[in-house]
């Protein structure tokens, strides 16, 4: 298993998707907050690289509600990632990405399809079939998916240059479910570019994902429905931060028996 | 003509889908546009004609995760 950061450089060490260098490793959500404003607060507490946003039915009371929001987001100055959340097959997920491709204006797209309501875990089949059909037509293609290797394999083949597995299902704020099955994913991929997407509750989760290695982290309700999101926000970027940082400083290995830091040689009172 | 405009039965005199974008008011609103569950473009709903029983969805930005 490799312990070899994926990436080189100190000061360059920068997220790169899909050719472009990011700013940061920590991608945040919209969703959830209390008020616009706090939203705004939180992202210039923390600074992401990237804002999650979707579509949904335009009732007609408020036309231009969903305008303002996207100049909202847009001022805010990281890139904007619509996503196909709520979709239930590969064609939802298709016609959804090509219209939020119109409305956010931009080719890329994390891709959810989603398989049940309870736990909102990928449909790897439909996810993989999407991904191909949206890769072809030019989307640059985030997938929202397991921490399978077969799946894996499967949507970089479709076209995929980034994996996103679940740390644990959306919304349960639960942390890295399975973290043996996300560091082999980590060990099988060193290569591609890799963010734990969903299930993350607390800035020690977000850390841990860093310290396994990923190349970053991508969460919204433990930052939207925190006491204090603006503050959480920020403990959220510093634990990336420090996650990276540890995970290329080479983490010690554990054991099972106690070794004494303090010198042992010279002890008094000792034959 | 009947049609369903976001999941909601709708009577319609609209002929074509930027007809309807009218008549619902969203003529300039940031919205995307699908019929019967394919994706269509802003600068083709002049030219999408409108036919009972279409399915037509109008979504707008929103808040997302």
């Amino acid at each position: 298993m490799s312990e070899r950061p994926s990436t080189s450089g100190g000061a360059e060490d920068r997220l790169s998707l899909y050719g472009e260098v990011l700013p940061s490793r920590l991608l945040l959500g919209t969703a959830l907050y209390p008020s616009p404003d706090i939203l705004r607060r939180a992202v210039e507490a923390a600074r992401p690289a990237i804002l999650t946003v979707s579509l949904r039915r335009e009732s007609g009371r408020d036309a231009s509600a969903g305008q303002r929001f996207f100049e909202l987001v847009k001022s805010l100055g990281a890139r904007i990632l619509p996503n196909t959340a709520g979709c239930h097959t590969a064609r939802e997920a298709i016609t959804t990405a090509q219209m939020a491709r119109e409305l956010f204006e931009t080719d890329w797209i994390k891709l959810e399809v989603i398989a049940n309501d309870d736990t909102l875990q990928p449909d790897v089949f439909g996810l993989a079939e999407a991904a191909g059909a949206l890769a072809r037509d030019g989307f640059k293609v985030l997938p929202y998916c397991t921490e399978d290797l077969s799946v894996a394999e499967r949507l970089l083949s479709a076209g995929c240059q980034v994996l996103m597995p679940w740390a644990a299902p959306i919304g349960t704020a639960r942390g890295l479910m399975n973290p043996y099955a996300l560091r082999s994913l980590r060990a099988y991929f060193p290569d591609t570019p890799l963010i734990v997407d969903a299930g993350i509750g607390a800035p020690s989760h977000a850390a841990q994902a860093m310290e396994l290695g990923f190349d970053g982290v991508l969460l919204n309700t433990a930052v939207a429905k925190a006491g204090d999101p603006v503050s959480m926000a920020a403990a959220f970027a510093q634990a990336i931060e420090a996650g990276r940082l540890a995970y290329r400083a080479g983490l010690m290995p554990s054991r099972d028996m106690a070794s004494p830091s303090t010198p042992v040689a010279g002890l008094a009172f000792r034959d | 003509m009947k049609i369903t405009v976001n999941g909601e039965a709708r009577t319609t005199k609209a002929r074509t889908l930027a007809e309807l974008c009218g008549e619902l008011g969203l003529l300039d609103a940031k919205v995307a546009t699908a019929r019967n569950g394919e994706f269509v473009p802003a600068k083709l709903r002049a030219q999408v004609s409108l036919a009972g029983g279409d399915a037509i969805e109008v979504l707008s930005p929103r808040q997302g995760g």
